[in-house]
């Protein structure tokens, strides 16, 4: 699901933690037997292989231990978790068959598939899911996911197939983050996770087993015959690494890659002639992830409410949208993507409005006293620089719209633009920023106490911007804390209405992802979560395979 | 000769301690550090885990205990292993890409020379002439030509439109599966445009300083006196001339050693070709210290050794410096 954001090449390393959850959800089949098929003529037939294009190679084969979403796609099909998202962002059965909740919400017993093996014949056991977790909070791992698993309080097992966590306090999120790569204990016990042969040879339970690779070259995959849901269809995955947009978009042509992103130029313009149109076919849907225009909330010019909403009111999302992603992509209203069972749709919105802008600027005592067209109060023109970070085309056009905008109500915008590692170093982690366009990947729990938290503003922590709500802080806390799935709705409905009235960020837009695959593949089933979540029921035809050897 | 040689090595050794101490400094200076990509804006990363991470590199310890823990593993030449995920030995990891990078730009170098040297001689023995101004204009052209760009145009015109050449990488698909004649074919087919457009923009300088010192000879008095003497102009221009005309070009060979490892980024990024251009970029924005640091100094070394070698080959090429150096 990388491809959801085909033009930002930085958004890789940005939305890291995010897209762990989402590649759970995208990187595999849907549950059960719907043999994909477009209604019709084609049969589903074993064979081929399908070249994906990527713009940065994978950083290592051990998923649990990465954050690039690269290296989470290719550990996706070699391994598999406990639970996973289907097409509706539902968890359902992976490894284990089913689940237990205790009515109090403390205790998850989870039974495991009899009979699942590890890609060297091994049978996975409870023993497996123990090892994963000792892994996972062990510090000597270099992890970024350890956080969920250090709520577990106590962990067991009970016998071969079944195996029971325990939680201090009800904890939503705890259900998906057993979604995590499960580790084979045979192989790894006792052994540094990056020096391990398994760093070079994984071994998982997952659809294909790991065949090559070839560093900054490919990877290679080969379907896994015994894997436990059935064998997949298509023969070979193979991750081309290509570093540069326009060569990706010159191989597709030449249709030397049958799987990649695109960028809005390329969906609307670029691929508008007969001969794509015959040998691939365009999907289009809601991305995961939003771009936002962040105000630090120290400064005390941001304080003030009304001046947020002056902005908010002084930009033209729209315009955004056209301008920066040709059309594609949706308003966004708050932190949850457009239809979800958790998004909020009746929330205040902020019309195009410079009129309205200009007067809840002049409530908060910002004017134009000396006629140089720009707003001042005690002699302080308004004026502001809004950083964002370099290798984000998209990010760079929002910042340049939205500075003209702004002029025109009368506020001086200047744009910077950083390298990323100093721009978290530098700017966000020391807070000396006055204004920041960056984008959030989202998860498909509704749980966001990292971002908005008032207790999670420290230098490491996600809240940069320092908002402090103690509602928002008490809704965050009752939101996590059950698993009732109405009650959580409504915690995270007032949560959204909080945010949008507040607007401590201005909420700008959802891009579309803008996959392409060759049209040759056939069982591809657009749904909520994207394409990719059924990827071992896609399948060639027997008479239009490409790769046969 | 020997002494000197002994000399120029003693000498080179406290230079490359300077430089590491540099490289080291400068690159921990630059802001963000290794931790900071794996693990920043994803919302389920945590302080704590971060704290690990600084502990595991030993990034929490002050910066001149790093350097001298650095510095007893380099003594034994141990590169260390990288901060990536893959937590690969460095050496490893440089070793995988140089033969690559070696490899476009020797047959780069190589072709700039036997397409420059010619034309810069010819261009020096008809000065001024057509041919003279018609390359002065074409290797320009290549010089001022951005190389990315040219890169796209052809690899439209040979890999989409007409489908001769591959676009990009530097094997086939199903190189595995193809015979020994049609992989090495195969790998052919997929270097042409890149040392093509490579080289193409490398003209300009060797040509020009062929041409250039190959005028200053031809002014010299001892060629008009072979000429005077009765010689064939072949002679003349071959032998006399030549061989002393050669001489900066050869300095400009040595000193061209070190970036005989170093590859050039945009163009590696545009081939998707793996080599040490991107391997040093990507390990710089993830603040890869043991790559850098590995890099740095295979680099630092093949310069001093660079150096060294266009000053013995000049003294071989011109005994004047040879004698006056023993002297």
């Amino acid at each position: 699901m990388k491809r959801g954001f085909p033009t930002a090449k930085l958004l890789l390393s940005i939305l890291l933690g995010a897209w762990l959850l989402l590649a759970l959800a995208c990187g595999r089949k849907e549950a059960g037997g719907q043999a994909g098929g477009t209604p019709g003529t084609w049969q589903p037939s074993y064979g081929d292989s399908i070249v994906e294009a990527s713009i940065g190679d994978i950083s290592g084969l051990i998923p649990n231990i990465t954050s690039d979403s690269a290296s989470h796609e290719v550990g996706s099909l070699i391994y598999n978790g406990l639970v996973k998202y289907n097409k509706d962002y539902n968890l359902v059965s992976d490894i284990a068959e089913s689940w237990d909740i205790s009515k109090d919400g403390l205790v998850i017993t989870f039974h495991l598939r009899k009979g699942v093996k590890w890609h060297d014949g091994v049978e996975f056991t409870a023993e497996d899911a123990l090892f994963t977790y000792k892994t996972m909070v062990d510090p000597k791992t270099p992890t970024a996911y350890s956080e969920d698993f250090r709520q577990v309080k106590k962990i067991e097992v009970l016998d071969r197939y079944t195996f029971r966590v325990s939680y201090a306090e009800p904890f939503a999120p705890a259900l998906a983050s057993w979604g995590i790569w499960m580790l084979p204990k045979h192989l790894l016990e006792g052994r540094d996770l990056k020096q391990s042969p398994l760093s070079k040879n994984p071994i998982g339970t997952g659809p294909y087993k790991f065949k090559e690779w070839k560093t900054g070259e490919k990877v290679v995959l080969e379907a896994n015959p015994d894997y436990f849901e059935g064998r997949p269809y298509i023969d070979r995955v193979i991750y081309r690494i290509i570093p540069d947009q326009a060569t990706i978009f010159l191989e597709l042509k030449a249709k030397g890659i049958d799987y990649t992103g695109l960028t809005p130029i390329q969906y609307t313009k670029q691929t508008e002639y007969p001969d794509f149109r015959r040998s691939f076919s365009k999907y289009r849907y809601l991305a995961n992830g939003y771009t936002y225009l962040g105000f630090n909330l120290l400064d005390p010019r941001f304080q003030d409410k009304r001046v947020r909403q002056a902005i908010a009111h002084a930009i033209n999302k729209q315009e955004l949208i056209e301008g920066v992603r040709l059309g594609l992509g949706q308003e966004a209203t708050g932190p949850y993507k457009p239809g979800t069972w958790y998004y909020n749709p009746d929330v205040e919105r902020y019309p195009f409005d410079p009129a309205k802008a200009r007067a809840l600027l002049g409530e908060a005592g910002w004017r134009d006293t000396n006629g140089d067209g720009i707003l001042d109060r005690n002699r302080e023109p308004f004026k502001f620089t809004i950083l964002t970070n370099q290798g984000n085309e998209d990010r760079k056009k929002t910042a340049e719209i939205i500075q003209r905008r702004l002029r025109e109500v009368g506020i001086l915008v200047d744009i910077r633009i950083i390298e990323w590692a100093a721009f978290i170093n530098e700017f966000i982690k020391k807070r000396k920023f006055e204004a920041i366009i960056l984008g959030w990947g989202l998860s498909p729990d509704p749980d966001q106490y990292d971002i908005w938290h008032s207790s999670k503003t420290g230098p490491d922590e996600l809240n940069h911007i320092s908002y402090k709500n103690p509602e928002v802080d008490r809704l965050l806390d009752l939101g996590r804390h059950t698993f009732d799935q109405e009650k959580r709705k409504a915690y995270y409905y007032k949560l959204q209405e909080i945010l949008a009235e507040e607007q401590p960020i201005v909420f700008l837009f959802v891009p579309d992802a803008l996959p392409v695959v060759a049209s040759r593949f056939k069982g591809i089933e657009p749904a909520p979560a994207g394409i990719a979540y059924n990827f071992v029921k896609w399948y060639v035809p027997k008479e239009l395979q490409r790769y046969t050897k | 000769m020997l002494n000197y040689l002994a000399k120029r090595l003693a000498l080179s050794i406290p230079l490359l301690l300077g430089i590491t101490i540099i490289s080291f400094v400068v690159i921990h200076l630059a802001p963000g550090e290794p931790v900071e990509l794996g693990t920043e804006l994803g919302p389920k990363s945590g302080a704590a885990a971060k704290q690990a991470l600084r502990q595991l590199y030993g990034l929490d310890k002050p910066l001149h205990v790093q350097y001298l823990t650095w510095l007893s593993r380099m003594v034994r030449l141990d590169f260390g292993r990288s901060f990536s995920p893959d937590g690969r030995l460095v050496i490893d990891k440089i070793a995988e890409r140089l033969p690559i990078t070696i490899l476009l730009n020797v047959l780069e170098l190589g072709l700039i020379l036997a397409v420059a040297v010619p034309i810069g001689i010819l261009s020096a023995t008809r000065q001024y002439s057509l041919f003279d101004k018609a390359t002065t204009v074409i290797v320009f052209v290549g010089f001022a030509t951005p190389d990315f760009w040219l890169a796209l145009l052809l690899m439209i015109l040979f890999g989409v439109h007409l489908g001769w050449l591959p676009i990009s990488g530097l094997r086939s698909l199903n190189y595995e599966y193809l015979p020994l004649w049609a992989q090495q074919w195969d790998l052919i087919r997929h270097l042409i445009l890149p040392v093509l457009v490579a080289a193409f923009g490398g003209l300009a300088g060797y040509s020009r300083y062929m041409r250039q010192s190959m005028l200053e000879v031809i002014r010299q008095d001892y060629i008009r006196t072979a000429r005077a003497k009765g010689l064939p102009e072949e002679k003349v221009l071959y032998k006399h001339a030549l061989r002393n005309a050669l001489l900066p070009v050869v300095t400009i060979l040595g000193l061209s050693v070190p970036g005989l490892i170093g590859g050039s980024v945009i163009f590696e990024t545009i081939f998707a070709i793996p080599g040490m251009g991107q391997l040093f970029v990507q390990s710089a924005f993830a603040r890869d210290y043991p790559v850098i640091m590995g890099i740095l100094v295979i680099g630092a070394v093949l310069t001093l050794l660079g150096n060294l070698l266009a000053d013995v080959s000049y003294s071989l090429v011109d005994p004047r410096i040879r004698v006056g150096r023993e002297g």
